[in-house]
């Protein structure tokens, strides 16, 4: 919901990144406040993930241009793990397995450690246990996923529904879900959409990065965003999704030529 | 040092005349196997790095340790290795320098099993001792049991009769408390048919000096025997640790191993298992953590002399620093171990550019039927999987313990006494906090 009375939350400005000298991302702009769901759109290999993990702090990228900065403050000078306290969130696209790390261990670990960042109580395996078992019913998880090792031999859907259950435990103030929407049967993608719904208020934003018009039925953006070759070249309201649903990206090309003044 | 010697010979002609200045009445029945032990000594010398079996561990600077038998002298409270003990068992045999000590055990049920020092059990139980002791671990191609045999003093003895179920796990526990000097403990571990019995070896220190341990443990295990055998190897960074363990199998009895080697600034483990009975089985499973400047080697040694065996063995060493980790698995199968079922896998985790791992599976099969797996992996923490956790807001150190952790819980999950378990897992959860 866009309200006049929001924070600015992140700021991007001209975001150039590289993985090993190729650039990826070539100039990004955009401003998320508070309150907001923005849908981030566009081809196979336009950089939607890479914008995702650059703002996570993958140490694999690197920004060769620009800034991002959250709640005012220098992102880029934060570890990945000072991003995580400050409330940002990465749904990973691929969610990675961690054979030997029982999930309720490593659930329990993070959520304790955002906790104490926040001066807020840690709790104990028991109390942890209870808790974490009431966030499992809103996503419709089974509770014998807390003893299974992370994400191991989780289906895809699976997978993305514990990337959810995270976010609901960690309560960030910016989520980026990275096509969560993605492997997630019709009745599960329901669920999670419900379950983001729930997740969200006036004063936390999230970033969804999806293909599919059908995810935007359940979870309403107030911008759409369509990327291509590593930067946002449309930004329109929830109406672009569908327009992209039926005309697919070709078109953005030709109207970018007009808008430019670049003959084909 | 004012005693010191550089070659072998001298180091070992060092040794034996520091011990025969000990009383030699003490062990009248054993006389003559240490006897022939020291006989043995003296036709042997150490090791160096051209023997094929030592190729990458050099125990040279031995020669300039010559450290002396351990004296009875240390009068260590209970409050002193309080911290060593496990809950819930009662069973233990404590061995200070390898001086027993009885005030420090405790042997909740000698009704059913016998429990205690070889010393003084001797008179009551020679024939058994006679028989078992210095049969499995032979000293003449070791010169490492040659000395322990020399030396051969307090020792633990567990005879768990037939049909005897001994639920409460024996935990033999080797103090060292002082500081260069040499201790020899010795372990047997004779298991009657259809008998079953958890034990525990551990080797602690009191302070972070220097010494050597040298140990040998015999394990028999009549038909339908089972015995559990969790091993651990926490002695002071500073020590030497070498051990021979020799295990035998009869008919249809299971030997399972657990050794954890986390101590000692060298350690050498040479376990060798032979299953000499029929339908007997094996499974071993090991685990090296080390950083410094740390070096640990395990050799293991599987030999399938009957038909019918399996045998499972995999062996995980987590190597940080400039440490050195070492695991040479011998498989052998004879010509008439037909139908042996046998796998090895040795997987290695290397926390730091300097750390170092040599594996090598060595497998000799003599016979056709058989079903023989092995494989061997080394690698570096996964940084997708650091990212991931970090993507969470732990620390780049509590994502590096966490999967350190996880590479080790599958040999760690198996130990069968919750308290060692937790301990262990403290242990390799701190693994890392230095980084
Ligand atoms: N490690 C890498 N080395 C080289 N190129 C890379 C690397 N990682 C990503 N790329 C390239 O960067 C581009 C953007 O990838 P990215 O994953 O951000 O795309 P995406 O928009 O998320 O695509 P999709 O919709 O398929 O998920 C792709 O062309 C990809 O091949
Ligand atoms: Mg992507």
């Amino acid at each position: 919901m866009i309200d006049k009375n929001s924070t600015t939350l992140l700021s991007i400005k001209n975001l150039h990144a590289s993985i090993n000298t190729t650039e990826i991302l070539n100039g990004i702009n955009l401003t998320v406040k508070s309150g907001e769901i923005h849908a981030i759109m566009g081809l196979n290999g336009s950089g939607k993930s890479t914008l995702a993990k650059v703002l996570a702090g993958h140490s694999a990228y690197e920004v060769t241009a620009g800034t991002i900065e959250f709640e005012g403050k220098d992102l880029l000078a934060l570890p990945p793990e000072e991003r995580a306290r400050a409330g940002l969130f990465l749904g990973f696209q691929y969610p990675i397995e961690i054979p030997g790390v029982a999930n309720t261990q490593f659930l329990r670990l993070a959520y304790n450690t955002i906790q104490a960042q926040r001066g807020k109580d840690e709790l104990d395996p028991l109390e942890f246990d209870d808790f974490v078992r009431e966030k499992m019913k809103l996503l419709d998880m089974k509770p014998d996923f807390l003893d299974r090792s992370v994400n191991e031999g989780f289906s895809g859907g699976e997978k993305k529904r514990n990337e959810i259950l995270q976010m609901a435990l960690l309560e960030p103030k910016l989520s980026i879900l990275d096509e969560t929407d993605s492997g997630l049967d019709i009745d599960a993608l329901k669920i999670v959409a419900n379950g983001v719904n729930q997740i969200a208020h006036k004063d936390n934003a999230i970033i969804l990065v999806t293909h599919y018009q059908r995810l935007l039925d359940h979870i309403v953006p107030d911008f759409v965003h369509v990327m291509q070759a590593g930067r946002i070249v449309m930004t329109g309201d929830k109406k672009l999704a569908m327009e992209l649903e039926t005309r697919g990206y070709d078109w953005i090309n030709a109207d970018q030529r007009l808008a430019t003044g670049v003959n084909a | 040092m004012s005693n010191s010697v550089t070659n072998s010979n001298d180091y070992l002609q060092y040794l034996l005349k520091s011990w025969s200045a000990k009383s030699a009445s003490e062990l009248t029945g054993l006389n003559q196997l240490r006897a022939s032990a020291i006989d043995s000594v003296g036709t042997q010398k150490l090791p160096n790095k051209h023997d094929e079996e030592w190729r990458f561990t050099d125990i040279s600077p031995l020669t300039r340790l010559t450290y002396p038998p351990s004296q009875q002298q240390s009068r260590l409270q209970f409050s002193d290795i309080d911290k060593f003990c496990l809950q819930n068992t009662t069973n233990r045999l404590v061995f200070v320098d390898n001086h027993y000590s009885p005030d420090l055990s405790n042997v909740a049920d000698s009704q059913i099993q016998i429990l205690g020092n070889l010393h003084s059990l001797m008179s009551s139980h020679a024939s058994t001792i006679e028989s078992h002791l210095g049969h499995y671990a032979k000293f003449d191609h070791d010169i490492f049991t040659a000395l322990n045999t020399a030396f051969l003093h307090d020792s633990a003895l567990i005879i768990v009769p037939a049909k005897t179920c001994i639920t409460e796990p024996i935990h033999l526990l080797f103090i060292a408390s002082q500081q260069e000097v040499s201790s020899y403990p010795r372990s047997l571990v004779v298991s009657g048919p259809d008998s079953k019995v958890t034990l525990i070896e551990d080797y602690v220190s009191i302070n972070q000096s220097s010494y050597i341990t040298n140990t040998v443990t015999e394990i028999r295990l009549a038909a339908h025997a089972q015995v559990e055998h969790i091993r651990v190897q926490r002695d002071s960074k500073q020590a030497h640790h070498l051990a021979n363990c020799a295990v035998s199998l009869a008919d249809s009895s299971q030997y399972q191993s657990i050794c954890v080697s986390l101590g000692a600034r060298i350690s050498r483990y040479n376990l060798e298992v032979q299953l000499t009975g029929e339908n007997s089985n094996c499974t071993i499973d090991g685990l090296t953590l080390i950083s410094g400047q740390q070096l640990s080697d395990t050799h293991t040694s599987i030999d399938h002399v009957k038909p019918n065996c399996t045998s499972r063995q995999q062996h995980k060493c987590i190597v940080d620093g400039t440490a050195h980790a070492v695991f040479n698995g011998k498989i052998k199968v004879r010509p008439q171990a037909q139908q042996t079922n046998s796998s090895q896998s040795s997987r290695n985790l290397l926390l730091s550019n300097t750390a170092k791992v040599d594996t090598k599976p060595q497998l000799e099969i003599f016979a056709d039927d058989v079903k023989c797996a092995h494989g061997a992996t080394v690698g570096q923490l996964d940084s997708e999987e650091i990212f991931y956790l970090e993507s969470r807001g732990l620390s780049k150190t509590t994502a590096r313990n966490l999967l350190t952790y996880a590479f080790a819980a599958d040999v760690i999950n198996r130990i069968p006494v919750a308290s060692l378990k937790q301990q262990l897992e403290q242990i390799v959860l701190n693994q890392t906090q230095g980084i």
